[in-house]
């Protein structure tokens, strides 16, 4: 029975396994720790480590340069309140649900091949939310005042307005925070006992105390796996609420080209389409710096490909919706808003949105393209180029000409809005390089039981 | 040794443990002794084996109830703190809403009941568990190290009250290891 070999149907096919052949438990555990606990860090890696920090100390500079002199040095003006922040903001949050899809909503699915990106991508997803947490702290312009935005007893007698979605968003992104960081040191957990279990010194002494001593015992597996996919069951509703509520900020609102039902889902879609595209931006390299291809296969790269697409088909059936409703409502400020979009001002980025968003993921129907790291790297950068567009798009146009000619204006990035959106993007490359450094980058125990799993020839 | 003077000079015994290679045998062992009659004992491996907890007995846990009861509190909370701030301590009319709008409270109502829940699952299965906790017996096992990479250990705890130094170390060999033996307390 076992020695007949049935043919796979073409549609099993894969273009890899899932991981490669020959491993053992042991050889997972050295080769996965070895990264953190053996071998020097490459080249590259001190050279991305540079350049994160420089960005990073930018940021500072800038920052402690805004506080001196006040908002007035960014670009935004009356009409446009919202300018780079908010853009910033929901560009870093719609990264991190990325992570949280591939550890949560795949897990629910019963996904294997999440197994060896779930925790960079969770990693990630703190990063990022890191990094958007610093826009509305600093867009607040009285940042030392942010508390105010919480519900604690005060003198005044006064809440906050439950009613407002900005409020919500406080909730939302904190909410989300919290429980991205439980579910990832409940991921870490075993792990860190390994690297406990290998180490020497006073590395061993760190492990030790974040392993919280754990030993690997049947009845805590037992518990663990429950509370694990408990964790799962309640991120994949959360993450899609982030973002619909993200979407509300704009949505809520009655300015043309926001007040539209379509955002929530649209917001989301494109949350997790840029979020998989700086997944394998992440990854491309990472997994040949650190001979980690063993692992991350190109089935891996192969899937979050056909990720992408699915989601870069939904976004663009978004702008399409929009497109067709700004018309169909029959409402004038809608349709000059949309006419706006597409020869107003803002036209270039309007258009180069659409070429980053729209037809460049269309190469995804390839699968020389899906499975070639150069060219898929390329993709990933300018999807992410698009996304950043597309908030700019929402934000800039509909700000900048709504419904009073005379309360129309115009906008624009100064340098130190660039100085910040840059920066951030240092504090998200230092924090990665810190996490590969002194952290598994892939989940060892779960690897261990695809092994199981590829040793009982249960999966491929 | 490394009891002080006045103490018993024999080491207290925690149990005995038996190392396997694979995680089938680790199982199979562990629903032997089931069958035998142990019951105070525990299996250790490198990642989560399905159904061997079961196989040592170990079929229930708190975890899921305690995180509704989390989550449901959390909602409650949520949804109670928007009441009180919105109807009773400070209502003031916003576009014109009823001061009760609960439409416009679900989101905070939510957010709240995932927050509560994930604590609930995190912390118990942490406090369930008895961790954290640095030290413990089966950490003086021989090559216990291994049970975090790739050794599948079963061990038959000296209180169980069938367990025997001879009878267990002979039933513990008859499920073929690649090594018995004793756990020092």
């Amino acid at each position: 029975m076992a020695s007949t070999t049935t043919p796979i149907p073409r549609a099993l096919e894969t273009v890899a396994p899932l991981m490669a052949p020959g491993h053992t438990f042991e050889s997972i555990s050295r080769d996965i720790t070895d990264v953190v606990l053996e071998r020097p860090m490459p080249r590259a890696w001190f050279a991305c480590l540079g350049i994160g920090v420089t960005l990073l100390g930018m940021l500072g500079a800038s920052t402690a340069y805004l506080f001196w002199e006040g908002l007035g040095l960014w670009g935004i003006n009356n009409p446009v309140g919202w300018g780079f922040a908010i853009v910033n903001l929901v560009w870093w949050i719609g990264i991190g649900h990325a992570g949280t899809l591939i550890s949560a909503i795949l897990l629910l699915f019963n996904q294997d091949w999440r197994t060896a990106i779930n925790r960079s991508a969770e990693a990630m997803t703190l990063f990022a939310v890191m990094c958007a947490g610093i826009f509305p702290l600093l867009h607040v312009g009285r940042p030392w005042a942010i508390f105010f935005i919480l519900p604690y007893p005060n003198t005044m007698a006064l809440w906050p307005q439950f009613r407002s979605p900005l409020l919500w968003d406080v909730f939302a992104i904190s909410t989300y925070f919290t429980v991205s960081l439980l579910f990832w040191f409940t991921g870490l957990v075993p792990d860190l006992a390994t690297l406990r279990d290998r180490s020497k010194g006073i590395s061993r002494y760190f492990y030790g105390i974040f392993a919280l001593g754990w030993r690997g015992s049947a009845k805590h597996w037992f518990r663990y796996e429950a509370a694990y996919l408990l964790l799962g069951g309640m991120s994949a509703p959360l993450v899609v609420s982030v973002h619909t509520i993200v979407s509300f900020d704009f949505a809520v609102s009655v300015i043309p080209g926001w007040h539209t039902t379509i955002f929530p889902p649209y917001f989301v879609a494109g949350a997790i389409y840029s979020g998989f595209a700086m997944v394998l931006t992440i990854l491309i390299p990472v997994r040949v710096l650190f001979n980690m291809e063993d692992f991350i296969t190109k089935r891996h790269l192969d899937n979050m490909a056909k990720v992408m697409l699915a989601t870069g088909l939904v976004v663009f059936y978004g702008y399409m919706t929009e497109l067709f409703y700004a018309w169909y409502s029959g409402n004038d400020y809608e349709r000059f808003m949309m006419a706006n979009r597409i020869g107003g001002p803002y036209a270039w980025a309007y258009w180069c949105l659409l070429f980053c968003n729209a037809l460049s993921p269309q190469f995804l129907w390839i699968k020389w393209v899906r499975t070639n790291t150069i060219p898929l790297f390329i993709l990933t950068i300018i999807v992410n180029i698009g996304m950043w567009l597309e908030r700019y798009v929402i934000v800039v146009t509909s700000l900048t000409r709504d419904f009073l000619p005379s309360s129309w204006g115009t906008y624009a990035g100064t340098i130190f809005d660039w100085m910040a959106y840059v920066g951030s993007m240092g504090l998200f490359i230092t924090m990665m390089c810190l996490f590969i450094r002194f952290l598994p980058m892939i989940t060892i125990f779960e690897v261990r039981i695809q092994q199981d799993q590829l040793n009982r020839n249960e999966i491929r | 040794m490394s009891d002080h003077g006045h103490h018993d000079d024999t080491p207290k015994t925690y149990g005995l443990i038996a190392e396997f290679d694979t995680p089938d045998e680790l199982l199979h062992a562990a629903e032997s002794a089931y069958k035998a009659g142990y019951r105070t004992m525990d299996a250790y491996s490198p990642f989560p084996i399905h159904g061997l907890s079961e196989a040592i007995g170990f079929k229930k846990t708190a975890v899921s109830l305690i995180t509704l009861l989390a989550g449901l509190t959390g909602a409650a909370t949520g949804f109670g703190m928007q009441y009180i701030a919105m109807v009773l301590h400070y209502p003031y009319d916003i576009g014109g809403k009823p001061f009760l709008s609960w439409p416009s409270f679900m989101p905070i109502t939510f957010e709240l009941t995932i927050l509560f829940g994930a604590f609930g699952a995190f912390l118990s299965m942490f406090a369930l568990n008895g961790l954290p906790r640095p030290n413990h017996p089966i950490f003086n096992a021989k090559r216990f190290e291994r049970a975090s990479s790739d050794g599948f250990f079963l061990c038959i705890e000296a209180e169980d009250g069938q367990f025997d130094m001879d009878k267990t170390r002979a039933f513990l060999e008859a499920q073929k290891p690649v090594e018995v033996s004793e756990v020092h307390a």
